[in-house]
Parts: structure tokens; C-alpha cells; sequence
């Protein structure tokens, strides 16, 4: 059993968000990096119970970025897994990433890739639906459980309103969200050993990109709450209703 | 060449998202100078030439009952299909669960460049460029489409649907339908429930609540309002509430027309969840609670009197008291 983990390198939350060279570039001044909140809380954690579920596991970290991303997937390994892979490259898009993900994936033959449902930078929701795409493979977004039979995969996957369950054949893409196990901690023995794990640096194959960042902008700033007293609730719902004709 | 629209269905019925999709294409076949094609894949109950109120001319049926289940995989290998049949050059999704899904494997499969989560209408004035959200809603991208064919997944609640008149030709589309490597076993649904990534009124509870016991309030100014009921983490954490309730950072992300906050205190995780709400009310008795930064409207004040007397008030506004 191999499992290919992706993993991406977000700004931190509560990180500041503004944009340089006339407003195309994200502005990284002061910024702390953290792994993207759904790589490593849902895929790379449910990936690391399957491990300790079945020792004979191997789990890979994927990500595609440039040296700068080494802490992040250190720290991945910390958590757990067996070794990385930092496709070198800067930040394309979608595409491109997928593309360097699906090449990985082809060499390493691996049953099952997990990813995490979004970035919380770009929100885009897309590198798993289009590394299962590249790859031919079948692909469950947005699962919230994940169990596993021999190569027989139970998956709980949201659909609105509720959840639906499927049963697939391994190989196949995950995107992970919520459900799918909870947050950890590393401990001084996992940081300890990332430090030796392979990380292992590959050079990304030619492809186009599909789309490109024409700019970036901040939405305008809100007007400022209009407070109303306790003793007027009427009044709230008048303005709700007559000013914002939100009800 | 026209605008083609996947139109998205649950249960034989055509979903709001996909009325908002329908809208949008419709509107950038205008602005190109084309016209507005739809797709339904599997079969419908809905009067599907009706959907030409919307603004499209045809639709194409593939009614086939191997696409009765949702599968990313052959959807997107029959809309491939479609895609080529009508010689589309712009298609549009909901960037809801089924889109996030199968744009990003259409996009790949006509190597057509995607914009997930757009919110505006594509700017062609210089090239193929559209408005998304980027950092969970904190700021906006604006995405230039470099290739032929363009997929642009619309933001669920962005797009106002807007019905006129006129209907639709309703054309039946075979297919080539691959077998599907996912078996569905089984569906779980909260029945009678608004689903809350589709609600346009959300009302949402955090730890001021107290206890699980004091949810009574919160559902019954949410029932007034037709609203879906979502929590804040703590609450999901310390099972008040179920995890399918959980906006925010981590849980869900949504973006209603109307967010109502009680007793939650708006750290950023949470903010980053829900701050595409239009407009968003919050209610809490601390004064110096960050939500109210991010509010349209607030009341300081004690949840358990505020809220009754506000659902009091909406009954009589909705003539239901």
C-alpha cells in the first residue's frame, strides 16, 4: 500500500493579506508559512492512522515550490511519513501543479492520493480533480471519511444536504475535509527524525499553464457595523428587512 | 460556438446553484455575442424547456441511467462530448460540490484553463479575465484565461438569478458512458433541512449558547427565516452541535445572502468560513467581540432575549405571527 500525500504551503491564517508590484504579487514581507490547514489536518493525518493501522504502508509528501518550501514539508514529515518529494518550481497554476503531481504519480505507482479540498490561499479546489483526470483515475472530492478494506476504499463524501456513501476500487484521488481525522501535534521523536528523512528534489517537467494571475485586489472595506440597542430588536429587523432587504 | 452550462441535479430536480450558472452563462453568451446552451446529464422530473426563462436556447439531455449517479469521471468524459458536439468556447459551472468535482477534470480533458469560485462576470475588454475570491474571501484575483476554451465555475450565491421569458429546445444527446468506477451505497439526508452551503439565510451559534439545550432559540428564528443552522467550532468540537454544522476556517465556507452570528466571538478562523456573507448580523453581549468589526449590523446584548423577540418581530414582517 503507497499513499502520495500533497502538500502545499499557505500563508498562516491570521497572516496579513497584501499585494506588490502594482498589485500582481502577494506580498510575502513578514508572512509565516504554515502546511495548508486540509493537507495536513484531514489527508496527511487519515494517511498516517491508515499507517498505523497497517505498518507495511508507505506514505510519500508531495510538493511543487521552490526551496523556500522545505520547512513546510520538514515539518510535514515530522507528523509522519516516509519520505518527500519537492517537485522545483515556482507557483504556477492549477494545471501546472496538477501536471507535476500526475508525473510523480506515474513513476511512483501509488493506490491512493490524497489531497486536501482546498488552499486556503487560492481556493481553488481543482489539483485533485485534475491529477485524477491526468492519471485516468477515479476521484472522490470533499470526503469526510475514508476506510479502507484490502483494496476496497468505503468513502463518505459530502453532497448538499447530506453525505453519500461509496465504495471504489484502489487506485484512487481523495480530496480531504473535515471528518477525516483531527488535528495533531508533532512530537520531539517525529521532529527528530524528519530531520533524516529523504527529501528528495525533482525537476518539473515542461508544461503550459492554462491561466495566469492578472492581478489582485482587496474588497472594499465594510461600512462599519450599524449597532442597534437591545431594547429595539424591531428596529434591527426593519433595517434587515426595509434597508438591507436581506429578509 | 455558445456559452455550454452544465446544469446540476439532485433527485430529478434542478438545482438553485445551477439557476445562478444558468443566469451567468446566459449573460456572457450576450456579451459575446452568442447564445446560452445547457446540459443535463441523467434523468429529470423538472420541465426542462422551461429552464429557457433563463436565457437559454437549448439543452442538451443526456438521459441515460448510468448517469443517474454522480461520477466525476464519466460526467466530465460526456461533457467532453457535448462540448465538441456544439463546439462550445465558454463553459460554466456551479463551483458547487458536483462542479468542484468535474471542472478541474474538464479542464484538463479540453485543456481548457478553469476559474473556480468567480464572482463576476468575465471582463473582455483585454483578452478573458475573471473576478475570483482568493484567501478564503480576504481578497480577489482577477484570472486571465489564456486558452481557447474557457471553464469558469461560478461562486454559488454570487450571480443574482434573474427569470424572464422563453423556452428552451430540449435536445436528446447520446453518449458514449463509460462504466463507473464508484459504486454509491448509500445516501444520508437530513430530511426537511435547508443543506447550508446552499442556504441564502444562514443562522449560526457559538459558545455564548452555553449548552446544546439552548439551541431551541436558534432553530426557531432559523425555522422563521427558512434558514439553514450552522456553529462555530468550539461548539462542533464539544459536540453541542453536529460537525456538519461547523462554518469556518477548517469546516465549511459559505457565502449566504444573510449571515445571522449569536453568541460568537468572529475569531479569524471562523471569519475566514463565512465573510462572503453579504451581509451579516452578529449578536453578542461583549462590546469589544472582533465579530462586530466585521458586521453589518449588530446588537449588543443578551442572546436569550434578543433572539426570540427578533424572531417575534420577523413573524409579523412575514405576516406569520
Amino acid at each position: 500500500m503507497k499513499i502520495l500525500v500533497c502538500i502545499s504551503k499557505t500563508p498562516d491564517t491570521t497572516a496579513k493579506i497584501a499585494f506588490t508590484d502594482n498589485n500582481t504579487k502577494f506580498d510575502t514581507g513578514g508572512v509565516q508559512w504554515i502546511i495548508n490547514p486540509y493537507d495536513e489536518w484531514y489527508a496527511l493525518v487519515r494517511a498516517i492512522e491508515l499507517k498505523e493501522a497497517d505498518p507495511s504502508t508507505v506514505i510519500h509528501l508531495i510538493t511543487v515550490g521552490a526551496a523556500d518550501a522545505e520547512p513546510i514539508i520538514r515539518k510535514a514529515l515530522a507528523l509522519g511519513g516516509d519520505e518527500a518529494i519537492r517537485v522545483n518550481a515556482d507557483n504556477h497554476d492549477s494545471y501546472y501543479i496538477a501536471s507535476q503531481i500526475a508525473e510523480v504519480a506515474k513513476q511512483g505507482g501509488y493506490d491512493l492520493i490524497f489531497t486536501g479540498k482546498e488552499t486556503i490561499d487560492y481556493n481553488g479546489s481543482s489539483i485533485g480533480g485534475m491529477v485524477s483526470e491526468l492519471l485516468d483515475l477515479p476521484y472522490v472530492s470533499l470526503a469526510a471519511k475514508f476506510d479502507l478494506a484490502g483494496t476496497k476504499a468505503t468513502i463518505t463524501r459530502e453532497i448538499e444536504g447530506g453525505e453519500e456513501m461509496n465504495e471504489v476500487e484502489l487506485p484512487v484521488v481523495v480530496s480531504c475535509q473535515k471528518g477525516m481525522a483531527e488535528q495533531r501535534i508533532p512530537n520531539m521523536k517525529g521532529i527528530m527524525g524528519a530531520r533524516t528523512k529523504p527529501l528528495k528534489v525533482v525537476e518539473p517537467v515542461a508544461v503550459d499553464t492554462l491561466t495566469s494571475v492578472a492581478g489582485f485586489g482587496l474588497p472594499p472595506a465594510k461600512a462599519g457595523v450599524k449597532l442597534v440597542s437591545p431594547d429595539n430588536v424591531e428596529e434591527l429587523v426593519r433595517l434587515l428587512h426595509e434597508e438591507a432587504k436581506a429578509i | 460556438m455558445p456559452v455550454l452550462i452544465f446544469i446540476d441535479t439532485a433527485e430529478g430536480h434542478v438545482k438553485k446553484s445551477s439557476l445562478e450558472a444558468l443566469t451567468y452563462g446566459a449573460k456572457v453568451a450576450e456579451q459575446l455575442g452568442t447564445t446560452a446552451e445547457g446540459v443535463v446529464l441523467g434523468s429529470v422530473t423538472d420541465d426542462l424547456a422551461a429552464l429557457g426563462k433563463y436565457g437559454v436556447k437549448k439543452i442538451h439531455h443526456a438521459a441515460a441511467d448510468a448517469l443517474n449517479h454522480f461520477d466525476a469521471q464519466v460526467f466530465a468524459k460526456v461533457l467532453a462530448q457535448v462540448a465538441e458536439a456544439s463546439s462550445a468556447k465558454v463553459i460554466v459551472f456551479s463551483n458547487n460540490l458536483s462542479g468542484k468535482a468535474i471542472a478541474p477534470r474538464l479542464s484538463v480533458r479540453l485543456k481548457a484553463g478553469l476559474v473556480s469560485g468567480a464572482v463576476a462576470l468575465p471582463d473582455t475588454s483585454n483578452g478573458f479575465v475573471v473576478k475570483k475570491n482568493v484567501f478564503s474571501g480576504k481578497a480577489f484575483a482577477n484570472i486571465a484565461v489564456k486558452t481557447d476554451i474557457k471553464i469558469i465555475a461560478l461562486s454559488p450565491n454570487a450571480y443574482q438569478t434573474f427569470a424572464g421569458e422563453g423556452s428552451a429546445e430540449v435536445v436528446a444527446f447520446n453518449a458514449t458512458i463509460d462504466a463507473a468506477k464508484i459504486k454509491v451505497t448509500g445516501v444520508s439526508k437530513a430530511s426537511g433541512e435547508v443543506p447550508l452551503t446552499e442556504a441564502e439565510v444562514v443562522v449560526s451559534a457559538g459558545r455564548g449558547m452555553k449548552g446544546p439545550e439552548h439551541w431551541g432559540i436558534v432553530e426557531d428564528l432559523a425555522k422563521v427565516l427558512h434558514a439553514a443552522t450552522a456553529c462555530s467550532r468550539p461548539v462542533a468540537d464539544a459536540h453541542w452541535r453536529p460537525h456538519n454544522e461547523h462554518v469556518g476556517q477548517t469546516g465549511f465556507a459559505i457565502a449566504p445572502n444573510l449571515y445571522i452570528a449569536i453568541g460568537i466571538s468572529g475569531a479569524i478562523q471562523h471569519l475566514a468560513g463565512v465573510n462572503r456573507s453579504k451581509v451579516i448580523v452578529v449578536i453578542n453581549k461583549d462590546p469589544e467581540a472582533p465579530f462586530f468589526k466585521a458586521a453589518d449590523y449588530g446588537i449588543v446584548g443578551d442572546a436569550f432575549e434578543v433572539v426570540p423577540k427578533m424572531t417575534e418581530a420577523i413573524k409579523k414582517i412575514k405576516g406569520t405571527a
